[in-house]
């Protein structure tokens, strides 16, 4: 395809598009009155949450579904060994892993427990540990994963399996992931707990089983 | 024109500086740094966009891990470039 | 224009420049980057377009929070099997199909 013609093209179609986003009537029914109104109920104070979490529960139990999906393509790809030996670690980043890790460890359990009432919440917590994940192995603390073992793919599909177990008890009793109004905030917060395990894992295992060790010796 | 709408306007221009100069630079490496820094101008419109649920996100994944992989991956390509063309 | 406008209009236009990307580049890693501005343009139009009255609409935006987390393994995905394809073949870039 000639370069040309593909800029003109796509530049047409967006200048098309931005005419068509300023002139854009108000929408037919507005969801945010559904939301608010119904947040008493759902189990938290913070409608992010409640969205991810109780209206659209569904959608994020495929997510997290989704995300296992790429960590077992990753690892049905196969860890091919490093072909030259990796560079050793600095100590400058060795020492900032020690000291900034148990404080992303601390803010990851806080975005957790505040995403009940405030931005936060499992999917924010993960991010963090996965960043913490990283770092770890960039300081050379950690090795990357080479073979996963029993205790560490149970950790990652665990959280899953719980969401999917709240699925399924709820699934059979009522509706499909409909919480029983008392429990539902405890049901929230256990469901974001094996989820923020869960993904921090699979989100820093997408890292850890790429990346090659940092060889601790000099060069 | 007042000082927030200005301000906006600075910082999709920005945006799309940084996205735009990621796609074009010849460099490969400089396109990735150029990426991790598109990624946090990202959280700050996301900041402004009263989303700050999805800036806390984008700052850890997008920023941080995307541009860990990215670089790793980077290095991975070099490495076997130079021992193929050592060896 | 409302500040939210402002940002949804860019992400229409970081859309463009991403398709453009990952039509025009040959290199597989400049795909994966075009793609992921792609993606950050796509969700600024979803977050913005709602906001437009001043109100921040939460459901797109949970959708928007999905779609970071999902974007992230799909480009971790596209790494490792371009890492795969470069181990292989020592290829980074697709054969050029002729039509001669």
């Amino acid at each position: 395809m000639k370069p040309w013609t593909v800029v003109v093209a796509v530049l047409a179609g967006a200048l098309a598009l931005i005419f068509a986003m300023l002139d854009l009537p108000a929408p037919a029914f507005d969801l945010l009155p559904a939301v608010t109104t119904h947040l008493p109920a759902s189990g938290v104070e913070h409608p992010v949450t409640a969205v991810l979490l109780n209206y659209r529960a569904y959608d994020t139990l495929l997510e997290v579904a989704v995300l296992l999906l790429a960590l077992i393509g990753i690892l049905a790809l196969g860890i091919d060994a490093d072909p030259v030996a990796p560079r050793p670690v600095e100590a400058m980043l060795s020492i900032l892993a020690r000291l900034i890790v148990p404080a992303m460890i601390v803010m990851a359990v806080y975005l957790l427990w505040a995403g009940a009432h405030r931005p936060g919440g499992a999917f924010q917590a993960a991010a963090v540990l996965a960043a913490g994940g990283v770092l770890l192995q960039l300081g050379g603390l950690i090795a990357s994963w080479s073979a996963p073992r029993a205790r560490l793919r149970w950790s990652i599909a665990g959280g899953f399996l719980i969401f999917l177990g709240v699925a399924l008890v709820t699934g059979l009793e009522s509706t499909l992931l409909q919480y029983p109004m008392p429990i539902a905030g405890r049901l929230i917060l256990l469901i974001e707990s094996g989820l923020t395990i869960s993904l921090g894992l699979i989100l820093s295992g997408l890292f850890l089983l790429l990346s090659r060790d940092r060889k601790n010796e000099a060069p | 024109m007042n000082l927030t709408l200005a301000f906006d306007l600075l910082l999709a221009a920005a945006l799309l500086w940084s996205g735009w100069r990621s796609l074009s630079t010849p460099r490969l490496s400089r396109a990735i740094v150029m990426f991790v820094s598109f990624g946090l101008l990202m959280t700050l419109a996301w900041a402004r966009l009263q989303a700050p649920d999805i800036a806390l996100a984008e700052a850890a994944i997008g920023a941080g891990l995307t541009g860990a992989l990215l670089l790793d991956t980077y290095g991975a390509l070099r490495r076997r470039q130079h021992q193929e063309n050592g060896a | 224009m409302s500040s939210s406008m402002v940002f949804a209009v860019t992400g229409v236009l970081l859309f463009a420049i991403g398709l453009a990307g990952m039509l025009i580049a040959a290199h597989l890693l400049r795909k994966v980057l075009a793609f992921n501005v792609l993606g950050s343009g796509l969700f600024l139009v979803l977050v913005g377009l709602p906001q437009r009255d001043g109100m921040a609409d939460p459901v797109p935006q949970a959708m928007v929070l999905t779609g970071i987390v999902v974007a992230v393994a799909a480009t971790a995905l596209a790494l490792a099997l371009l890492r795969r394809l470069h181990a292989l073949t020592g290829a980074t870039s697709l054969p050029r199909d002729t039509d001669a």
